[in-house]
């Protein structure tokens, strides 16, 4: 370990070896950022409190990189290596000037489509001496990571029916997991783990139950073969108790439930798995037979609180039907809930965490007007939890919308949905940076925004809460009371997420901005 | 007016009697384009499609592409199925094949009108005038004579999204009344009367509303009247640009 801690101190790039447990303690070493949600319990949260409100009016650009699509990646950083991805690109990258160090490549297939989402990657994964990247023609891809070659390519999927990946891989152990998007087409979701080493498949988890299994019943007839259940955003995980946790997308078609009457388990859901086998330890669903194409795939949040005196072990999820939960996260059990956002879909949630549906409000020919729209109060991007404050920042979307539900009819490789939605004309929309109690919902302060976000946030033990806007401005607010104390206009839309890290042990923030990846410092 | 719009939905049924593909579309664009192209294609929020030409959509793959896809403030009806595209497409041309509207009013005389009521001191037309207000160029062929009609006595009530009318006060200085061209969550840029621009961070501002109700262009609803306002309204509906 010793020529670890010297080339650590010398701050040369160096292609160290990232075992499992450097991941599980990377608090212990905030200047990296070994995780897409920088720890394994979902927290994207930077110890580093270099920056702080009194300083961060000298917060300037120290370099940019860009890159050929729009970005979405949040990226890797180790010892003095970025590693950034876009779709089915990688590059690894000097992080003192963000000059390449070297760059990988696969072909998009000309037959490949891309239905209900975009042309993006997320982020990769490191482990050992890998980094992975998942590509849109479903293949999870091992890379040397000193010279960007390929190790080894696992086939999640065939692409054709509609299977895709934009999410950047979350490795465990000895394992690395990837989830599909592809819910507007009719598939039938998973989360897969390869072996690291080799890439075989170590397990599946299907999202729907099949035939025979339990919850199979939640779907009338066959309709669970094309029931969707996507797994398209990076899950957490309990190094304690090797479970994964890993939210569940909507059921198909989207806004038509007529064929699928029932729960439609697990879609819209939250899962605990068993690491080394992917079996289901216990499920909590947000929202029953959905129509409004209301996807749970939300980076789960772990965190510990006291309730109702006992300490206990919590997950957290914004959800996008517009509520906030708090389980238990050994159990699954039902601890809080309560909306933070406007809705207008549900009466509350009852003391199992069920919504209480109001009727007529669900999608219909001539149009149902209901708060909040598809993409709902928040989507993809991760929100943040600072153990310091004990508050989850999230970024919220409040925009209504008209419901339409018309026959859908299954083709593999089409859209699959149902129907779909319209903004009502003059329709105010809205956003906010909120910061909630983690263990309870309740509102501590918001940040108002011109439009509804599509960023995530990242929080610092310096105090600051770092977030983007439709009109490109990045900006800081105080983690404490929200105030917005700096900002930058980036030039693009940022539709990413932040992270934090040292160059030469001086703290830095990056982000993704239209095309470009900003890096800032003091 | 309502005789008309009867006049024109009766019309349209029984053109679209004939073609199958427009009945299924009819029912589409009824539900969704509607709310901005008007029931029966006249326009508001969006462009009127009641014409034999649609600029953006030449032929009829750029209609379905442009449907489908959407282009700028027009979402994409990502929604609908190809056959649906095929079907709305088909609707919107027969929207086109209509009898166009007969305008009131003389164009010749409604230029005259144009020019004494000083409107060139807002618009532009054909590179004539000041570009304060919204160009008109091609007012003709993107709004229906109702819309520019409405639009001349209650402008407030067709205001553009693009040409919000705000108040913001400094917190040390006057209040700055303008057009709202850009604004973020931290900065706002107006452009007043005089048509200077001004830049402003929110957080130096100690108040920022917007004027609802009011706009830069005034109310002629007392001013211009009768043969005038139909001469008028007959000039801008005839303005369809260069081809």
């Amino acid at each position: 370990m010793k020529w670890l801690a010297l080339s650590l101190l010398f701050c040369v790039p160096t292609w160290c070896q990232v075992p499992f447990e450097r991941i599980v303690n990377a608090a212990r070493e905030p200047g990296n950022w070994l995780t897409y949600s920088g720890n394994f319990q979902g927290h994207r949260f930077s110890p580093l409190s270099q920056i702080t409100p009194a300083n961060i009016g000298d917060l300037k650009v120290k370099w940019a990189y860009q890159m050929e699509t729009r970005a979405e990646v949040s990226p890797i950083v180790v010892d003095g290596v970025m590693y950034v991805t876009g779709p089915n690109t990688a590059a690894a990258l000097d992080v003192r000037t963000g000059r390449e160090l070297w760059t990988w490549k696969r072909p998009i297939p000309k037959d490949y489509q891309n239905i209900g989402f975009g042309r993006v990657n997320r982020g990769p994964a490191v482990l050992g001496d890998q980094v992975f990247v998942a590509t849109l023609d479903c293949y999870l891809v091992a890379l040397d990571a000193k010279s960007g070659l390929e190790r080894w390519s696992a086939k999640v999927e065939d692409y054709k029916p509609g299977y895709s990946m934009t999410l950047a891989p979350l490795a465990i152990r000895d394992k690395v997991l990837v989830g599909v998007s592809g819910g507007e087409t009719g598939i039938r979701g998973f989360v897969d783990a390869y072996d690291a080493k080799s890439g075989s498949r170590a397990w599946r988890f299907y999202t729907i139950p099949g035939r025979g299994e339990p919850g199979n019943e939640t779907w009338p007839g066959d309709s669970w073969k094309t029931g969707g259940g996507s797994t398209w955003v990076t899950g957490s995980y309990d190094p304690e108790t090797n479970l994964v946790y890993w939210g569940i997308g909507n059921p198909g078609p989207d806004w038509n439930p007529d064929s699928r009457r029932g729960d439609n388990l697990y879609t819209c859901s939250l899962v605990a798995l068993d690491g080394d086998t992917g079996k289901l330890k216990w499920h909590f669903q947000f929202t029953p037979n959905d129509s409004h194409d209301w996807d749970a795939t939300h980076v789960p949040v772990l965190f510990e609180a006291e309730i109702r005196g006992a300490r206990r072990k919590l997950v957290a999820v914004a959800n996008r039907n517009a509520f906030y939960y708090v389980l238990d996260r050994t159990s699954g059990e039902f601890i809080a809930g309560r909306p933070y956002s406007k809705q207008t879909w549900a009466k509350g949630l009852d003391d199992r965490g069920r919504p209480i549906v109001i009727a007529n409000t669900e999608p219909s020919e001539a149009g149902t007007l209901v708060w909040p729209n598809l993409n709902g109060a928040t989507v993809w991007f991760s929100p943040s939890y600072s153990p310091q404050e004990g508050l989850l920042y999230v970024a919220t979307r409040e925009i209504a919308s008209i419901y339409f539900k018309r026959k859908a009819e299954y083709k593999p490789g089409t859209f699959f949905a149902g129907g779909g939605e319209m903004e009502p004309p003059g329709g105010a929309e809205s956003g906010a940076i909120r910061a909630l109690a983690a263990a309870t919902g309740e509102m501590r302060w918001e940040f108002k925004m011109h439009s509804a976000p599509w960023a995530g946030v990242l929080s610092t033990a310096g105090g600051l809460v770092f977030s983007g806007s439709d009109e490109g401005n990045f900006f800081a607010l105080d983690a404490k009371t929200g105030k917005p104390l700096w900002d930058f206009q980036t030039g693009g839309r940022i539709a990413a997420n932040p992270i934090s890290f040292n160059i030469d042990g001086k703290q830095s923030v990056a982000i993704a901005a239209g095309r470009v990846l900003y890096v800032f410092g003091l | 007016m309502r005789h008309w719009i009867l006049g024109v939905a009766v019309a349209a049924h029984a053109f679209a009697q004939t073609h199958p593909e427009a009945v299924a579309g009819r029912k589409i664009f009824e539900s969704q384009c509607a709310l901005c192209h008007g029931q029966t294609g006249g326009g508001g929020r969006g462009p009127a499609l009641n014409r034999p030409k649609l600029d953006r959509a030449p032929d009829d793959d750029a209609l379905r592409k442009l449907i489908s896809e959407g282009s700028g403030d027009m979402p994409g009806a990502w929604q609908l199925h190809a056959d649906e595209v095929v079907a709305v497409a088909a609707y919107v041309r027969t929207l086109g094949a209509l009898p166009q509207e007969v305008v009131p009013g003389d164009a010749a005389r409604g230029a005259g009108v144009y020019r004494a009521r000083g409107c060139a001191g807002c618009h532009l037309i054909a590179g004539q005038g000041e570009g304060f207000g919204p160009e008109l160029s091609a007012v003709g062929a993107r709004r229906s004579a109702a819309f520019i009609r409405q639009t001349i006595l209650k402008p407030a009530s067709t205001l553009p999204d693009g040409f919000q009318y705000v108040a913001a006060t400094p917190r040390s200085g006057a209040a700055i009344r303008g057009i709202r061209v850009n604004e973020d969550s931290f900065t706002i840029q107006l452009r007043d009367a005089s048509g200077r621009y001004h830049s402003l961070r929110k957080s130096e501002l100690k108040d920022l509303h917007r004027l609802e109700g009011e706009t830069p262009m005034p109310s002629y609803e007392r001013q211009i009247v009768g043969a005038d306002l139909d001469d008028l309204v007959a000039y801008l509906a005839g303005l369809k640009g260069t081809p």
